[in-house]
């Protein structure tokens, strides 16, 4: 009785994990496409384009041809280049204030959620209370009278501001490990904090830090296009995907491939990594897998 | 439940003054001389002179906090060294534009995320159902200023729709079909936003709660459809809607500027590109303050409205 009982419990499980909890196919495209936005991005001086500085002005705002895949914009700058190499500036951004953020906020949260007591208290009061100040306001008030403006500095700014989110996120999912009894088993087996830390919490908070910092990378390229339209971002002539979308603006009726290629490469770029960020949440997230 | 908002009254006092503090020494996180700084373009012996005496910036930093402190509760955000306007003055101005274009955009969201949430929830996995799944999260991954850029090439230009375009905002005193007209845009931008977080919130929370045992019991005794979603089903599954909408409109008072900017809609976010633009550093203090505390304020109202709707939360 009870050996069947087991074992229809094992074939239930089985069956989840074999239909219920795939990726799925869209999954992997969009991960691919990731990747090969990253590949051109670090290859983009290697690659076979045009200079994206270069002007020629025997093909201003040309369509596109076979010379000039994405078209030319209002200076005769070769779209597809400037496409390609814009995107550097979004994936810096984007990478570089996550890697602050969850530098400072993952260990900070995890040691939070795992001490517990008035070290996880006056931590968890004092992010609450940044987290009060609205984020893009400081952001560009600092920005704005932080001059000269370079990438780094947006990146620091943004980063910063990310840590009290990444904080409270990851806290909130290693409460839920650290109560659990393969952590309390470990404790009375005299396993030392760090051990618990890095071998018990982190495998299991990892895959929600993981789809979280995906979900903040499209964030923080949304947010650098909200710069470049305001003048915030990167100074031009180089090329960001929001400073091009932001040029395109007085040109819209001219040359509306301007506005497109940038647009859609930057919403292609977003919804993957929105899709794989949610997939990976669903996927791990057992009791919402279950729905 | 008096104790419960009592005790949220409280922590909402404490991160108000902490806010205050940080709007505050803002503008020591900054390189150089704050005099500087603050006079920006309207810089002159005059105007220095005059900001030393208001802001007492001969004294120590923390003696300065009060004094600035001061001033701010009895609704003196100090005067612009660059337009000469009191700063009170120029927010009064602006802030109702951003509560109309919440306002509209909420009632929006509210009006089509509902229905939807709802007509999925019934069926989940149905073909309707993947397809909204599909369709709010490619919308989710849009930023909103792609929105108004594309809303305004098919709406205002190739359609040629009248107020619809940038700089096209009236206000609500002078004509309201107008303004309702001009404010369309603008509040459907930010509704579509608002509609994709709060339907995938929603139709999660209803299908959790359409599996209870008392809706079963309530289908058995053959109640309609229509009535057990809306009478049974809506408000067990609305706390964490209604908890994303209090962040989320905080969000929008906060990040409404880039629509605000796109548009030529005179409202706060504008009015802080403008100033940042102006480097009109009082001005910029002053948005700072009053958008922190505005989203602290809905944050609490919504807080409330959840204590409403689930009395247990208050209770624990």
């Amino acid at each position: 009785m009870s050996s069947s009982l087991e074992l229809s419990e094992l074939v239930e499980e089985a069956t989840e994990t074999a239909d219920g909890r795939r990726l799925g196919v869209l999954f992997w495209v969009c991960v691919g496409w990731l990747a090969l936005n990253l590949l051109a991005a670090i290859l983009a001086n290697v690659l076979p384009l045009e200079n994206p500085l270069t002007q020629n002005y025997n093909a201003i705002n040309a369509g596109p041809s076979l010379h000039h895949l994405f078209g030319t914009d209002d200076l005769g700058r070769d779209i597809f280049s400037r496409v390609v190499f814009g995107s550097r500036v979004s994936i810096e951004a984007g990478l570089g204030s996550m890697v602050i953020g969850f530098g400072v906020g993952a260990p900070l949260g995890m040691l939070a959620a795992y001490r517990r007591g008035r070290f996880d208290q006056v931590l968890t009061v004092l992010m609450y209370v940044v987290l009060a100040f609205p984020a893009i306001i400081a952001t560009i008030a600092i920005l704005s009278f932080w001059t000269p403006r370079t990438l780094l500095k947006i990146i620091v700014v943004i980063g910063v501001a990310a840590i009290p989110l990444v904080y409270r996120v990851i806290r909130t999912a290693t409460l839920a490990v650290a109560t659990q009894d393969f952590v309390v088993a470990a404790k009375v087996q005299g396993a030392s904090d760090t051990r618990i830390l890095v071998r018990e919490l982190l495998p299991n908070v990892a895959p929600i830090a993981v789809s979280f910092l995906l979900i903040g990378v499209a964030t923080v390229v949304t947010l650098e296009g909200s710069l470049a339209f305001l003048g915030l971002s990167v100074a031009p002539p180089t090329p960001s995907w929001g400073n091009m979308i932001n040029e395109s603006r007085t040109i819209l009726q001219l040359n509306p491939w301007l506005a497109l290629f940038p647009s859609a490469a930057m919403c292609l770029f977003l919804l993957s990594l929105n899709f794989i960020g949610d997939r990976l949440r669903t996927h791990f997230d057992v009791s919402e897998g279950k729905l | 439940m008096a104790r419960y908002l009592a005790r949220r009254l409280i922590t909402l006092v404490g991160i108000v003054i902490i806010i205050s503090i940080g709007a505050f020494y803002l503008i020591h996180l900054l390189p150089g001389d704050p005099a500087t700084v603050i006079l920006g373009t309207g810089d002159s012996p005059q105007n220095r002179a005059r900001l030393y005496a208001q802001l007492g910036l001969n004294r120590p930093i923390i003696e300065q906090y009060f004094v600035w402190m001061k001033n701010v509760l009895h609704g003196n955000l100090g005067t612009s060294f660059i337009s000469q306007v009191p700063v009170w003055t120029t927010i009064r101005a602006a802030l109702p534009i951003d509560l109309e274009m919440i306002v509209l955009s909420q009632i929006l969201s509210f009006a089509v995320a509902i229905p939807l949430a709802m007509s999925s929830a019934k069926r989940p996995d149905s073909w309707f159902d993947r397809f909204l799944g599909a369709f709010s999260f490619t919308m989710l991954s849009i930023p909103a200023f792609i929105l108004v850029v594309v809303l305004v090439l098919v709406v205002a230009i190739k359609l040629a729709i009248p107020h619809t375009g940038v700089s096209s905002y009236v206000p609500l005193t002078q004509d309201w079909v107008t303004n309702l007209e001009s404010m369309a845009l603008p509040s459907v931008v930010l509704a579509i936003g608002s509609v994709t977080v709060y339907y995938r919130v929603l139709r999660s929370d209803l299908i959790a709660t359409l599996q209870q045992e008392y809706i079963t019991l309530a289908r058995s005794k053959g109640i309609s459809q229509r009535r057990i979603l809306w009478r049974h089903a809506l408000r067990p599954s609305s706390v964490a809607l209604l908890g994303t909408a209090g962040v989320n409109i905080g969000g929008l008072l906060a990040g409404g500027f880039i629509v605000q900017y796109l548009l030529d809609i005179p409202g706060l976010g504008y009015t802080l590109v403008n100033s940042i633009g102006l480097s009109d550093y009082l001005v910029v203090q002053g948005i700072v303050l009053v958008v922190s505390v505005g989203v602290i304020v809905i944050n609490f109202v919504f807080d409330f409205f959840i204590t409403l709707v689930d009395p247990r939360i208050a209770r624990e």
